[in-house]
Order: structure tokens, then C-alpha cells, then sequence
């Protein structure tokens, strides 16, 4: 049987509020509560409510035969706790089921794992221990921000414990070869690498709208598909948010989910149980890294350009002030200011067709992005070395 | 396609925005493979008394290289020059004014240059709606004279819509109004009637009017009442004159902060005054430059006094010629606060000096610029901190000079050129 696995990514950064250069040395807040706010609880009543509801109701209906995969970031966790606390709830009900993993990834969704080996591991570790305290679940796979992933980064993922990887199943690395097997990292051979079939998962994420898919279409693509499993990874706002419920997607996706459900040639599973069954292929060599992002599949959504550098470089050189800090505070708009939105806002790529980057971007331009960061940057430095 | 276009000004004696926008557009449009014959007022003191005089455009000297090198140039445009002394960048007011001081024997002296280079002869129509009107008597003539040798008439801005609507009366052919500027850019609310008809008039008895910019656009829809469906935006392009390498000498080692334009109401100076005085509270090694004059100097001089900025704030009168040049040389921020800005030019050539700029988000060159920061005029505490952040943050404004300079030299005049040709197709095929 073939496996088929959905995973959704649920992310929101702590986006940062207009901080003049007036403010600096005077002003220690930096973000916009107002905005998080009726965001967080905008998609939570677009998105987390309904399609937790369905998930749900789909596992209980099905008997075991419903599994998905979450990444919940710790920046989203926290809003949630604050703005809509019942969205928790309902995701402790899904980890009930027992048909529910949770994975592993950095705490804030920081680009960490490119800057700063510590600071990643510590992000990997903390954002662990939230999932376990906050849904009873002991992540054993792992995702990167945006699923950034190379060599280098898989061969760390393995020393912190886990050894299976979520990635992109790029084309221009995996060539003829097919993203529905698992492969594995080229220097730490027992880490299993799951990649993302890009054609299916982008057919609901960002064709649905155009495209308007069956689910009895869908379905039969699942079938067509060679290979050991068909992995799905999108954005968990892909439902109800990205794209609205009067499009049809909750109406779809209960079908898809009811019809694999129920057949008998499809298995859902979630990424732990699709690398526990099956066999890594080949070897899969990732000497860049790579990542779901745009059509070049790399890093140049965050970094790249000199403001997003700068920015990035400048923020990873308060390492060592912040290891003394003792500050709750201080600690937190830390983490806040890894978070790679930030730099993805500052991407100037697409002036002419920034539609995705426009998506819950607050700013006008990169440059706002840009200035706007570094005040809060400026002030933020001030105040660690006090 | 051929083309009869009325103008007001043309190379050699081109000083505003319009003589530029006007060459650029046709040297495209040639390329293109138009034919066009220009009409233009010649009031420059010429002793030449010929009704009109049709000239190559070989004959026309020009400040961007020679035009006799451009073959198709040569071939495809004419150039008729008409004994007028149309002035641009006057107002009927002024016009009055400074006839009547000519009149009374005073030599006319000002700093600025629209105004400068007419040499009023006291022959023409004492007041400019005469001299519009006259414009108009001689559109008929050409356009009777030139039967069946064009087939379209594109006018440029209000002065010369009654000869387009005089040449499109006799001759039957389409008319094409082009909005460079509105009456509501040049006056703030208090607008001119007279130049408000003119302007009205020209785009309800043209086919199709251009404005060059969406911002233009609207105000032509809201505040004319004109169609939306006859009017179209052509974003204008930039060409520059060759860089003539001037020497830049810095004297001082502070940042410097540049205001360039006239200091009028729409321009925004006092935006660029009060957002200075901010920057000024934190930063100690910058210095403001108000390049310019205007009839609100004398306001923002002693605004900048009361500010208790004036060791900051620098003021350099009206500049000219490679002045420009040399303040744009040393000049780290450039910026154009314009409450109004139909298209607004400058902030291109500074960023081809390589200097960052801030434009009004009010300003119609800002729907076409990604490299510059942008923020509504009004929206001091954006400008000081776009002024800070290009200070303080060198990658900036390393990066946006960078990004500028390139963009700048994309910004061509065939895209208007052919959105023009194509306006023109949809008018002949009718």
C-alpha cells in the first residue's frame, strides 16, 4: 500500500509595530499587538477552528485510518495562547487521538541552522520540549523553517536525536529521480529524508483556487503516483485563509481524506510511521541548501540581498550579550527577531509579482521592512548591553 | 502613422520637464516608424519674422547629442517653430505681470530659468488666453496648409489644446490630449478657472487623453468629469543628457540632505523643514540644502529660524546648469516631499548621480520606481525616519544606490512610445 502524508505547517511571527528612530532609547516594545491580534484570531476562525473540527471528525469517523503530521512553531503557540486559547485546546484533541504527530523544529522559525549551530540546537531542543508540554508528544521527526535542508543541517539534525528529515523534493537536485520514495542524508546514512511531492502538494495549496480539482481527480492522481508515498506538505492557512471556505476546500479535503481513508490501495501515515516502513533508496546529495520556497527552491526568499545579510549578521553578533542576559523580556524579543519573516519582508525578488510575499507582509516595500527592523534592532542592542 | 503634435516646447530651447518628455517621446515614436511634425511657439527673441518656419530636425541642436546622427530621427520628424511667446510654468497671473513690467522698460531679470529664457518682444497679445487663442488662429493654418499629411493630432498640455481642438475641427482627424500636469498640481486647490476650462474643454473634445501617471489619471476622472474609458496612463520614461563629469569637491565631511525644486506649495518644502528638525534632535553630522526658489521661501526661511535649525539648514537659491549637477554630486539623500506631482523627473536624475532618494507616495514617478523609499508627503515622522535610516544604516543606502542607478536606465520611452502608436491605431481603425 502507499503511503500518503499530509503535513501542515502552522506558523505566525510576532510582526513588528512602526518603531521610528524617535523611539529608539526610549521605547522597549517593539511589536504590534493590535495587528497579531485580529490576524491570529482572523485565521483561527478562517482556518485552525473549521479544519480542526474536520480533522477531528474525520479520525474519529475513520478509525484509525485518518493520520497527519503538524509543525506548530512556538511564536504561533504563544499568540494562540494569548488570542485564542480554545485553537490549543483543539489541537490537544487531535494529539489525543493518537493518529496526530507532532514534529520538531526551531522554536521561533528561525533561520538559525544557516547562522549559528548553538542557537539552533537550542531552538531545536526548546521547541521540543513545548510539544511535549503542550501536547504530550515527544517529536521525533524533524522539519527546518521553510524546509530548509542540506547536507550540513541534516548531519546536525542527527547529533540533536532525530533521524528523520522533512525537505523540499527539489528539482534541480533530485533530477529523474521521483520525490515519492525516502532517501537519505549523504554523510549520516540514517537519516531518512521524506520529500515533498511539489506538483500535488502546490495543486491544493496554490492551484486549488484556479484549478478547482475533484477530489475524486485528486484521488486518482494519489493512485497514479509511483512510488512508496505521496507527501503532501503545505501550509496549514492554505484552508480557509489562502484560500476561502465558499471555494470549496473544506468540502474538498473532507472528501480526499474520507476517499484514502476508505481505500484500499492508500494508507495515510504520518512521517514517522512512513519512515519506520519503508526503505531509503538512495543517497540524496544537497550540497546548497534548499527550501519550498518560490520557484528557485533556495534561500533567497530571506537572505541574500545585502539588507537581509546585514540584518541577519548584525542580529547572530548579539549571541554572546544575550547568553548573559537574564531578562525574560529580552529573551523573547530574541527569539522574535529570529523569526525569518522578518527577512523574508525584505526580499526585493519580486517587485513585479511579490503576491505570496505579499500575504500578511505589513509592509509597503523591503526597505520599510529594512528600516523598520533596524530600529528595533538598534534599540534592542542598546538594551542588552546595558 | 503620421502625426501632427503641438507642443510648447522643443529642443534647442527646452528647460522643463515638457521639452524633454516631448523629445523623448517622439525620438522613440520615430524609431517606432511615425512620421511627426511638431509644432512649437518660438518666442526667444529671434528677429525672425516669418509666420512659420518648418524645420528639420537636423537643424535642432540638442543638449542629449546630436540629433543629425539619428537618421531615423532626421527622416521621420519635423519641427515647426511658430513666432509665439507662449511661456510654460506661467501662470495667467504671472504672465500678466511680467508683461507689464517688460512693458514699463524694465529689463525682466528672475532666477528661474522657465522664466528666464523668454525675451519678451511687447509684439504678441498682452495677455497669455490671447496668446493661447493666437496658438490656435495658427493650428487651423498648419492644419489646412498640411491636408492629408497626418492622421492623427496629439496635443501637449492646456496651452495648445485649442489649436488641437481647432486643427482636429478643420482637418477631421482624431485628437489625442496629453495631461503632463493638472491645473490642481500647479495651484493646490485654488485652481484658475480659465486654465480649468481650457483644460476641461481640450479633454472632452479629444478621442482619447493621456495622462502620465494613474495619480494624473484620477484626478482627469474625479475632477474633470472625463470619461474613464478615453483616458489612459503613459507613464513618461527618462533620458538623460550625456554625464559631463563634473568635479565634485566636498568641503565638509557632515552627511548632506538635499531639497531641489521650487519652493512652492505643491512641492512639500515645508514637509522636508519640519523632518529635518527631527532628524536634527539625534543626528549631529548632517546638514539640510533647500535648493531653489519660490514664493513660499521667505516662509520656510523663518520657519527654519524658529526651528532654531539655521547652522543646519542651508539655503542655496536657485540653482542652474552644472549647479545642479555638482549638488546632486554631493548630495547623500535626495528628496521630493511634493503634495502634488503629476510625474516628477528629478528624483531620476539624482538617482542616477547615485544618490538615494525619498519620494511623496503623491508623486506619480512613484508608481513606476521600486528603488526608492517612498511616504506620504504629510507623513513627517515617515520622512525623518527614511532620512535617519539612509543615514544610519550604510547597507541601505549603499543598496538602493546601487539598485537605483540601475533602474533608472530601464526606465526608456518606448513603452509610452508604442501604449501611444497603439492608442492611435484603436483611433484611425474606428
Amino acid at each position: 500500500m502507499k503511503h500518503i502524508c499530509f503535513y501542515f505547517q502552522v506558523h505566525q511571527p510576532y510582526r513588528l509595530k512602526k518603531y521610528r528612530f524617535f523611539n529608539i532609547g526610549k521605547d522597549h516594545f517593539y511589536f504590534d499587538d493590535y495587528l497579531n491580534r485580529i490576524i491570529v484570531e482572523r485565521i483561527a476562525e478562517n482556518c485552525y477552528r473549521p479544519m480542526n473540527a474536520l480533522l477531528l471528525d474525520a479520525i474519529n469517523n475513520n478509525k484509525g485510518q485518518v493520520k497527519v503530521a503538524f509543525s506548530i512553531t512556538g511564536t504561533v503557540i504563544e499568540q494562540l495562547k494569548l488570542y485564542a486559547p480554545d485553537v490549543i485546546e483543539s489541537f490537544k484533541a487531535l494529539a489525543d487521538t493518537g493518529c496526530v504527530e507532532f514534529m520538531a523544529e526551531t522554536y521561533a522559525h528561525s533561520l538559525a541552522s544557516l547562522k549559528d549551530n548553538d542557537e539552533f540546537k537550542k531552538q531545536v531542543d526548546r521547541h521540543a520540549k513545548l510539544m511535549e508540554e503542550t501536547f504530550g508528544y515527544k517529536p521525533a521527526t524533524f522539519r527546518n523553517t521553510e524546509l530548509i535542508y542540506s547536507d550540513q543541517i541534516g548531519a546536525e539534525v542527527d547529533e540533536l536525536g532525530y533521524q528523520t528529515i522533512l525537505t523540499e523534493g527539489t528539482k534541480h537536485i533530485l533530477g529523474w529521480k521521483s520525490p515519492n520514495y525516502i532517501y537519505s542524508n549523504s554523510i549520516k546514512h540514517r537519516v531518512k529524508l521524506l520529500l515533498r511531492n511539489y506538483k500535488l502538494s502546490d495543486d491544493i495549496s496554490f492551484r486549488f483556487n484556479t484549478n478547482k480539482p475533484s477530489p475524486d481527480h485528486f484521488f486518482t492522481q494519489l493512485l497514479d503516483e509511483e512510488g512508496d508515498t505521496v507527501n503532501l506538505f503545505m501550509d496549514y492557512e492554505t484552508f480557509g485563509e489562502h484560500i476561502n471556505a465558499s471555494e470549496g476546500i473544506f468540502d474538498f479535503m473532507k472528501a480526499l481524506i474520507y476517499k484514502i481513508a476508505q481505500s484500499e490501495y492508500l494508507k495515510m501515515s504520518t512521517p514517522r510511521e512512513v519512515a519506520l516502513a519503508c526503505q531509503s533508496v538512495a543517497l540524496l546529495t544537497v550540497p546548497h541548501p534548499i527550501s519550498w520556497a518560490d520557484e528557485e527552491r533556495d534561500l533567497t526568499a530571506w537572505l541574500g540581498n545585502e539588507l537581509q545579510d546585514d540584518a541577519i549578521s548584525k542580529l547572530y553578533e548579539l549571541k554572546d550579550a544575550v547568553l548573559e542576559q537574564k531578562n525574560q523580556g529580552l529573551l523573547h524579543v530574541w527569539d522574535a527577531l529570529q523569526t525569518s519573516d522578518h527577512f523574508y519582508y525584505m526580499c526585493t525578488k519580486w517587485f513585479a509579482d511579490g503576491d505570496v510575499h505579499k500575504y500578511f507582509n505589513p509592509y509597503d516595500s523591503p526597505y520599510e521592512a529594512f528600516m523598520n527592523y533596524m530600529n528595533v534592532f538598534s534599540d534592542f542592542a542598546r538594551e542588552l548591553k546595558k | 502613422m503620421r502625426v501632427l503634435m503641438f507642443g510648447w516646447e522643443f529642443p534647442p530651447h527646452i528647460a522643463g520637464g515638457l521639452g524633454t518628455a516631448c523629445y523623448g517621446l517622439t525620438k522613440s515614436m520615430a524609431a517606432q516608424g511615425c512620421e511627426i511634425i511638431f509644432v512649437v511657439p518660438k518666442a526667444h527673441g529671434d528677429e525672425d519674422q516669418s509666420f512659420i518656419k518648418v524645420a528639420n530636425a537636423s537643424d535642432v541642436e540638442v543638449a542629449y547629442g546630436h540629433v543629425i546622427e539619428d537618421k531615423v530621427m532626421m527622416e521621420k520628424l519635423k519641427v515647426i517653430q511658430i513666432n509665439s511667446n507662449l511661456v510654460p510654468y506661467l501662470s495667467p497671473e504671472e504672465y500678466a505681470t511680467e508683461t507689464t513690467k517688460f512693458k514699463e522698460g524694465h529689463q525682466f531679470i528672475t532666477h528661474d530659468v522657465w522664466k528666464e529664457r523668454y525675451a519678451f518682444s511687447g509684439k504678441y497679445g498682452a495677455n497669455l488666453m490671447e496668446e493661447v487663442a493666437r496658438y490656435a488662429v495658427v493650428a487651423t493654418q498648419i492644419a489646412k496648409e498640411l491636408e492629408g499629411q497626418f492622421d492623427v493630432i496629439h496635443a501637449h498640455d492646456w496651452l495648445t489644446y485649442y489649436a488641437g481642438v481647432a486643427a482636429k475641427e478643420i482637418s477631421g482627424k482624431p485628437l489625442v490630449v496629453h495631461m503632463h500636469a493638472t491645473e490642481f498640481d500647479r495651484s493646490g486647490e485654488n485652481v484658475n478657472t480659465v486654465v480649468y476650462d481650457i483644460e476641461r474643454e481640450g479633454m472632452m473634445a479629444a478621442d482619447r487623453v493621456c495622462a502620465v501617471s494613474n495619480l494624473t489619471r484620477q484626478i482627469v476622472i474625479d475632477k474633470y468629469g472625463i470619461d474613464e474609458h478615453k483616458v489612459h496612463t503613459v507613464h513618461n520614461g527618462v533620458m538623460f543628457k550625456p554625464s559631463d563629469e563634473t568635479e565634485i569637491e566636498r568641503h565638509i565631511d557632515d552627511k548632506i540632505v538635499t531639497f531641489l525644486g521650487r519652493i512652492t506649495y505643491q512641492k512639500g518644502p515645508e514637509y522636508f523643514v519640519e523632518a529635518a528638525a527631527k532628524v536634527l534632535e539625534k543626528v549631529d553630522n548632517v546638514r539640510f540644502v533647500m535648493a531653489g526658489s519660490g514664493d513660499m521661501l521667505n516662509k520656510i526661511i523663518l520657519r527654519v529660524a524658529k526651528l532654531g535649525i539655521s547652522d543646519r539648514f542651508h539655503f542655496t537659491g536657485f540653482l542652474k546648469g552644472d549647479d545642479v549637477q555638482k549638488m546632486f554630486g554631493i548630495s547623500d539623500i535626495y528628496i521630493m516631499p511634493s503634495v502634488s506631482e503629476p510625474f516628477g523627473i528629478s528624483p531620476l536624475e539624482a538617482m542616477r548621480s547615485g544618490v538615494p532618494v525619498i519620494i511623496s507616495k503623491q508623486s506619480g514617478v512613484a508608481e513606476v520606481l521600486h528603488n526608492a523609499i517612498k511616504v506620504d508627503y504629510w507623513d513627517v515622522d515617515a520622512l525623518s525616519n527614511a532620512i535617519f535610516s539612509l543615514l544610519e544604516y550604510p547597507t541601505l543606502s549603499n543598496f538602493i544606490k546601487e539598485k537605483g542607478s540601475d533602474e533608472v536606465a530601464t526606465l526608456k520611452w518606448d513603452n509610452a512610445a508604442s501604449t501611444i502608436i497603439n492608442i492611435y491605431k484603436s483611433l484611425t481603425s474606428e
